[in-house]
């Protein structure tokens, strides 16, 4: 048990060297440490969002909104559909689609094969399993035709939306500038925003939320009157964004409608002629071809432009658009039309995210807490190595020393691994402290109850080892269980204390296995002891 | 040369068995009150688990609570809970209960709030936690803690026998009950924080019980002839200086990060501190004793292969 052979004494010995050098970019200056990681795989230790302050947001996928604008685009296009094949008929909304009673029964076979065009599959993007999602499916019973939301469909969509989501937030959180945002997917239908150094993310989760969906919508006929008038069936009502109490009506058919998405570029800039701030776009080719066949066709009437439900402007079309590219005008300021401008570019979310949980340290805090965890880790050292020394003396010591290098090892390992450290975990730091110490007690008590029963010194210390060293892996094991589950089910600071926590068992056992060991073998090859100091 | 201090007297013989006795009585007794107090006092939830917006604000002068509740309840988003926040004097945590309306609402809050608060007034944290989300923070944590107690049931039934597993547990059931009982009579902010106090408990906990169960093996290996009873106060008293200066050196870490560690972990250390206790007490007080009650199966673990370590010859005085 205190026989290492050469090579085992050169790994050891080089896993502490490594640790130690793992461990040093935290010590080390600012400059330093940005070269270091610059050229090395060396960097000093994460610092968790509690510790360094910022914001993290939880958003999620407003699956009721999506539904009801699946439903709603699925009325509009069942109207346009049924009225350009001359079919009569009477459209219902249910809370899980939508029903069309047609009149005469002498057109409902004709009325089913136009409905049928209608159960479009979603394209389940590149790696399609070749299984079809259809949002609805469609089922006739005589002169009554049903569209039923599919749930397979839902998920595929709402998935579908999260990953498009990510990449919008991506572009738009790089073109805004603020650095080192993590953006990650969490479980179905969320996603967590990460935003280091943010003190107030209300503006930023306003940019990243805002589905910033633009629409040129053809303007109703009939207009209301009072806000409160109900608008006919193939018209929505929508606030004017100069006066929302103002409702402006617009036509909701696909056929009337050019959606944002294809927008090729957005700029923001200002009027020629009243230097008003505005916002230039130009249309990808998709997108051009349409809007220059709506305003061909629609010549002399107006069209609104509406960005997330509320028209921004509704101009005249004087003459067919043609070229692709036009301007967005609606009294802006300087910094409205620049955050148009950003999210225009970056593409509309295909769906509205809500945020569902958002937690923010100030700076301040953040640095209050690293200088207490400090401060607590040091004063939580020494007060064991005393009480180590006290308890055990000479072997007190060697414990001492692999305390040492035990938290070496544990701060290197999450460095290097880019491991997060929470103010929990700190916490899980210094209670590795007082935990790790454990493996030496085990082992020393063991030692000394071997001596007292008779046995060398030598022989004690040999017992010792390997009696305890049994016991040690199996308490640190269970223990380990425990970490485990809470890094499962945990997030953000509570899971840098699992972590923490988790390494810290891990190194325990090893400098218990291996360091003490090595220490305890030298002084009994260099001391020869007769009798065990204990 | 230096002798170190024993600070747990060689050789105890407690006997442990027979104290055992009022143990149980006083670990049923506590775990009733634990019980009682959780059915009619409850926990204190936090916004982790109930919803709503915690703001922990640094006003410039010596904070005034009425004053700033009054402002605060102004706004008609419910009561709202104001409690000083470290010893400054100038730090306020306040807690705003979940808005009806969905998630989209809970925002508002804090725009109201830093609204009305002015200038002057900076904000050291705000946590914004929709009513879904902290649904399911709850339903988590539950399953968290009893995934890690089924998680260790099924580690010690396959290293010892189903009585050492069922023994672990129930003395886990013991130390989490007792440890909620805690929080309910201290009326501590729960939040996951506790949660990962309590799972680190529930580790600290089996290590102790481990320990002791570890060496009940041994000595029922090596010592075939001695009644069970015996055997287990012989152990308990083995291991006595281990558990004792274990507990030792983990509460001087914890202590000195409840002092020093800043306002943010006191629960938790809190939490930790207790659980410390609680656990030590049970792994020498309740554990092995419930092991005597259930009765081991000694065939099975004397004919298992081990390493006992070779018996001494004579005993050093």
């Amino acid at each position: 048990m205190l026989y290492f052979s050469r090579w085992k004494v050169i790994a050891i010995l080089l896993s502490v060297l490594a640790g130690i050098l793992f461990a040093l970019p935290n010590v080390l200056p600012k400059d330093i440490q940005e070269t270091l990681r610059a050229h090395t795989i060396l960097r000093p230790v994460t610092l968790g969002l509690d510790l360094q302050g910022g914001s993290n947001v939880l958003m999620e996928v407003d699956r009721k909104e999506l539904v009801n604008t699946l439903i709603v685009q699925q009325m509009g296009d069942v109207r346009a559909a049924l009225r350009t094949a001359r079919i009569a008929y009477k459209l219902n909304r249910t809370p899980s689609g939508v029903t069309v009673q047609i009149t005469e029964a002498a057109d409902a076979d004709k009325a089913n094969d136009v409905l049928k065009g209608l159960t479009q599959p979603i394209d389940t993007g590149l790696f399609g399993t070749g299984v079809a999602n259809h949002i609805f499916t469609l089922d006739r019973s005589g002169q009554q035709f049903t569209f039923t939301f599919s749930d397979a469909g839902l998920e595929a969509r709402v998935s579908r939306a999260v990953e498009q989501s990510l990449r919008i937030i991506e572009n738009r959180v790089n073109g805004s500038g603020i650095s080192e945002v993590s953006i990650q997917r969490q479980g179905k239908d969320r996603i967590v925003i990460q935003l280091p150094g943010v003190g107030d993310p209300d503006q930023v989760v306003k940019m990243i939320g805002q589905t910033a969906k633009l629409t040129f919508q053809l303007v109703c006929e009939s207009q209301p009157v009072a806000a409160t008038d109900n608008p006919p069936p193939e018209c929505a009502a929508f606030p004017m964004k100069e006066d929302a109490k103002r409702m402006m009506w617009v036509q909701t058919s696909s056929a009337a409608t050019v959606d944002g998405a294809d927008l090729n570029d957005a700029q923001s800039g200002f009027d020629s002629r009243t230097n008003e701030p505005i916002v230039n776009f130009r249309f990808n080719q998709k997108g051009a071809l349409r809007f220059g066949k709506l305003t061909a066709d629609n010549v002399g009437k107006p069209f609104a432009i509406v960005l997330d439900q509320q028209v921004i402007s509704a101009p005249r079309i004087n003459d067919a658009i043609l070229g692709g590219s036009g301007q967005i005008s609606g009294n802006f300021t300087v910094e409205e039309a620049n955050a148009l401008a950003v999210v225009l570019r970056s593409g509309a979310l295909p769906a509205r995210l809500i945020p569902v949980e958002q937690r923010t340290v100030g700076p301040s805090l953040g640095s209050d807490s690293i200088h207490a965890g400090a401060v607590s880790a040091v004063i939580a050292l020494i007060a064991v190595m005393i009480f180590m020394l006290i308890a055990y003396g000479l072997f007190g010591i060697f414990a001492n020393v692999a305390l040492v290098v035990n938290l070496i090892l544990l701060i290197g390992i999450m460095s290097v691994f880019g491991f997060t450290l929470t103010l929990p975990g700190i916490a899980g730091i210094v209670l590795t402290m007082g935990i790790a110490v454990d493996s030496n007690v085990l082992v020393y008590e063991r030692i000394r109850e071997e001596w007292r029963h008779g046995r060398t010194a030598l022989n004690a210390i040999e017992t010792g080892f390997r009696a305890a060293l049994a016991t040690v892996l199996d308490s640190n094991f269970t223990a380990l269980i425990a970490a485990v589950v809470l890094f499962g089910v945990g997030s953000g600071p509570v899971r840098g204390f699992a972590i923490a926590h988790a390494i810290g068992i891990l190194t325990t056992l090893f400098t218990a296995f291996t360091f003490t060991r090595l220490i305890v073998s030298w002084w009994v090859r260099t001391a020869k002891p007769k009798e065990v100091p204990l | 040369m230096y002798k170190p201090i024993r600070f747990i007297k060689d050789d105890t013989k407690v006997k442990f068995m027979l104290l055992s006795r009022y143990g149980y009585f006083a670990s049923g007794l506590a775990c009733l009150a634990a019980v009682l107090l959780f059915v009619f006092v409850g926990l204190n939830y936090g916004v982790d688990f109930k919803g709503g917006t915690v703001f922990v604000i640094r006003t410039e002068q010596a904070a005034n609570l009425d004053e700033l509740r009054s402002k605060i309840n102004g706004l008609g988003f419910g009561d709202a809970e104001l409690q000083e926040f470290g010893t400054g004097g100038r730090e306020v945590l306040i807690r705003l209960p979940t808005v009806e309306g969905g998630e989209d609402v809970q925002r508002v809050v804090q725009d109201k709030v830093k609204q009305v608060l002015g200038t002057g007034v900076e904000y050291l944290s705000i946590d914004v936690v929709g009513p879904k989300v902290s649904g399911e923070l709850a339903q988590q944590s539950i399953l968290a803690v009893l995934i890690a107690i089924i998680g260790i049931l099924i580690y010690i039934w396959f290293r010892f026998e189903w009585q050492f597993a069922i023994a672990t547990v129930m003395s886990l059931l013991h130390d989490v009950l007792l440890t909620i009982g805690f929080f309910c009579l201290i009326g501590i902010d729960f939040n996951l924080q506790i949660i990962a106090a309590i799972l680190t408990i529930v580790g600290y906990s089996l290590n102790d019980t481990v320990v002791v169960f570890d060496r009940i093996r041994e000595y029922l290996r090596k010592y075939k002839q001695m009644p069970l009873a015996d055997l287990i106060d012989f152990s308990i008293n083995s291991v006595l200086p281990r558990t004792l200066l274990t507990a030792v050196t983990t509460l001087l870490a914890l202590i000195a990060l409840y002092i020093f560690g800043g306002e943010v972990l006191k629960g938790f250390t809190l939490a930790m501190i207790w659980g410390v206790l609680i656990a030590t007490y049970s792994s020498i007080f309740s554990a092995a004793s419930l092991l005597a009650l259930l009765g081991v199966n000694r065939d099975a673990i004397q004919t298992s292969p081990a390493k006992p370590a070779k018996t001494a010859a004579a005993a050093r005085p």
